[in-house]
């Protein structure tokens, strides 16, 4: 059986002459004859620009660079902890979306993701694990008892909201490893969306800094 | 810690650098070594396994004592349990020790059934056998992952959280939930296994052993692991005993203690397992002893599944157990019992029970007392954590700061349990 390319033979005389085109393009000299490409002038020569050229403000290049590479805190309070280790592990790999960075120290974190309950007594130590990140800095409250006491509606537990802002809350006894990164994921739209300058902006606490 | 113990690099390590620590220093150019330092440790920092604090006294690197602070995720589930009716008391038991959720509510639930005297049929034993020796290994496998994590070994925590998925799918299949399941029942286990369950269970069950040769080929080959393990922060039996410790702990000091064998419940007795037990109860041993359960897990589990006998899985008991589904469409009576326990509960003849179980920490005993009514006078859990955590002093007194964190891994405290 003859093999024969789609749509019949090719006329090698035409490839020869594409060929040349884009030679003479990369070249910058011009084509003669009836393959020379058309010059671009006005609306198109807008339009080639709008369609091949990216531009944006620094603002939203650093915010877009920020949202893709969280560097979170290695910090797991409870239950929603196992599953915070299920997200980083081989099955869900939260490297493949830039946050596998596990951070010790608060101090080179900028995401705090509470898994677990918060009891009374832990509340300042989180508080000031919440301080000592540096700005930008963002909280993913994990489960039902972060945010809400979850089963235990007693005296022993308190909601993350009641004393640190969180931007996303993740409901589940404990979320599965695909509702966390669904929240870091709708973390990440939001930093995209609202590049600011901090959580005070955010939450229109200005002016309550700690004053030394 | 006695010379003996001690591998050779540690030897000569201490005979170079550390060997007048041992006398008292002559005053001097050395006078400043000879300062205590007190130390924060945690509660966050990530080789606490939770937030455990640690108030650890230092001489120069050696710990000489060390304060375990608790309570930080102490969530009042003792008094909750107080408040609820005694079914609905499962999911707030189960979240105690996060990691054994099985063993939380078999413990519970095995009280409560002593208590209005209900017996479990030999299908619901057997499910709760099998789903309680998967726990088990997945148990280890966080165990394993992180406390090699702790040592530098950054690999094997992907791996054994590889196989743990696979447990997890299973939990997942029969009860629906990864964690914190709520399968066990007063008088049985919730649902039967599904179709399917059984072939993904004997994958697994074939897998599993050669993934434990793999993980003790990557770790016993190790120099660093090895190191950081042999011969450190041993404890003998005795002592182990007189602290009330039990579990893996005990067993590495060569104590071969485990409720399965002494008390057998839930038809142990029906398998054929060995006790996987070690010598002289230092860190090596305490890691080997818990690798080598999960091949005795894998055991339990393979008889539980062939020998898995037909019949209901909970408890004909309607009193106790919800009616099946089916019937409240056709029976008045299972309606009526339907609404009586869901929204009353079954009430329990007054009195109290111990019931102790082995858990992968050890020996998880659960304390209940009824004063008549549908909700329990008190609850108390025996977590074997909380108890094995102040032999943590005693094994690391006199050893370096950086033992101290590759014990308290070999500890595997879950401070859900301890705080509860």
């Amino acid at each position: 059986m003859k093999r024969e390319r789609l749509g019949g033979p090719v006329d090698p005389s035409k490839l020869r002459v594409r060929e040349l085109n884009a030679h003479q393009l990369l070249r910058g000299s011009e084509l003669e004859g009836p393959n020379r490409p058309a010059h671009l002038e006005g609306e198109e020569l807008e339009r080639y620009v709008e369609e091949r050229v990216l531009t944006t403000t620094l603002d939203s290049a650093v915010a877009w660079a920020r949202s893709n590479s969280f560097f979170p805190l290695a910090f797991g309070l409870a239950c929603c902890a196992m599953e915070q280790f299920h997200a980083a592990g081989p099955r869900m790999d939260i490297a493949r979306f830039g946050y596998e960075a596990f951070r010790a120290s608060p101090r080179q974190a900028d995401l705090i993701i509470l898994a677990g309950r918060v009891s009374i007594k832990m509340a300042p130590i989180i508080r000031r694990l919440y301080d000592q990140m540096l700005e930008p800095k963002w909280a993913i409250s994990m489960g039902a008892c972060c945010s809400s006491m979850g089963v235990f509606n007693n005296y022993a537990l308190v909601p993350a909201d009641k004393f640190m802002p969180i931007d996303v809350h993740v409901p589940g006894c404990p979320p599965r490893p695909e509702a966390l990164m669904h929240g870091v994921l709708k973390l990440r739209d939001l930093v995209q969306d609202n590049p600011d300058s901090g959580w005070r902006e955010r939450y229109g606490a200005v002016g309550t800094e700690e004053r030394p | 810690m006695s010379p003996a113990g001690l591998s050779d690099y540690r030897r000569r390590e201490q005979s170079v650098t550390l060997s007048q620590l041992d006398e008292p220093l002559e005053t001097g150019e050395h006078e400043t070594s000879q300062e205590l330092l007190t130390l924060n440790f945690g509660p966050h920092h990530p080789a606490t396994h939770g937030v455990l604090r640690l108030l650890v006294t230092l001489e120069s690197e050696i710990v000489r004592d060390i304060k375990p602070v608790i309570g930080y995720v102490h969530t009042g589930i003792e008094k909750t349990a107080e408040d609820k009716a005694y079914w609905k008391v499962i999911p707030v038991i189960e979240r105690m020790d996060y990691l054994a959720y099985y063993f939380n509510a078999m413990a519970y639930c095995s009280a409560v059934e002593t208590l209005v005297e209900v017996e479990v049929p030999a299908r619901g034993q057997y499910l709760r056998v099998i789903h309680l020796e998967l726990n088990r290994i997945a148990s280890h496998l966080i165990w394993l992952g992180t406390s090699a994590l702790d040592l530098g070994a950054v690999s094997i925590f992907l791996y054994c959280l590889r196989e743990r998925e696979m447990i997890l799918d299973l939990f997942e299949m029969s009860s629906g939930a990864r964690m914190h399941t709520r399968y066990f029942q007063v008088g049985g286990v919730i649902e039967d296994i599904p179709a399917g369950f059984e072939g993904k269970l004997r994958e697994f069950l074939k897998v599993m052993p050669k993934r434990a040769d793999e993980y003790s080929a990557i770790l016993n080959s190790n120099e660093i692991v090895l190191q950081r393990l042999r011969g450190v922060c041993p404890l003998d039996a005795e002592s182990l005993l007189g602290l009330g410790v039990t579990g893996p702990l005990l067993r590495a000091a060569g104590n071969p203690w485990d409720l399965r064998k002494a008390a057998p419940y839930s038809s142990y007795g029906d398998f054929d397992f060995k006790i996987p037990i070690g010598t002289v109860g230092d860190n090596y041993d305490r890691y080997a002893v818990r690798l080598a359960e999960i091949y005795e897990s894998v055991k339990i589990i393979e008889q539980a599944l062939d020998g898995l006998p037909e019949g209901p899985h909970i408890t004909a008991d309607r009193k106790v157990a919800l009616p099946p589904r089916h019937e409240l469409a056709t029976s008045m009576e299972a309606l009526i019992h339907h609404f009586k326990l869901v929204t009353e509960g079954f009430r329990v003849p007054p009195g109290e029970v111990y019931f102790p179980i082995e858990s992968p920490r050890g020996e998880l005993g659960c304390f209940v007392r009824s004063d008549g009514s549908s909700k329990p006078a008190r609850v108390h859990m025996r977590d074997p954590s909380f108890v094995n955590l102040q032999a943590a002093s005693h094994m690391v007194k006199g050893s370096y700061i950086a033992d101290m964190i590759a014990t308290v891994a070999m500890l595997d405290p879950i401070l859900g349990g301890i705080d509860r």
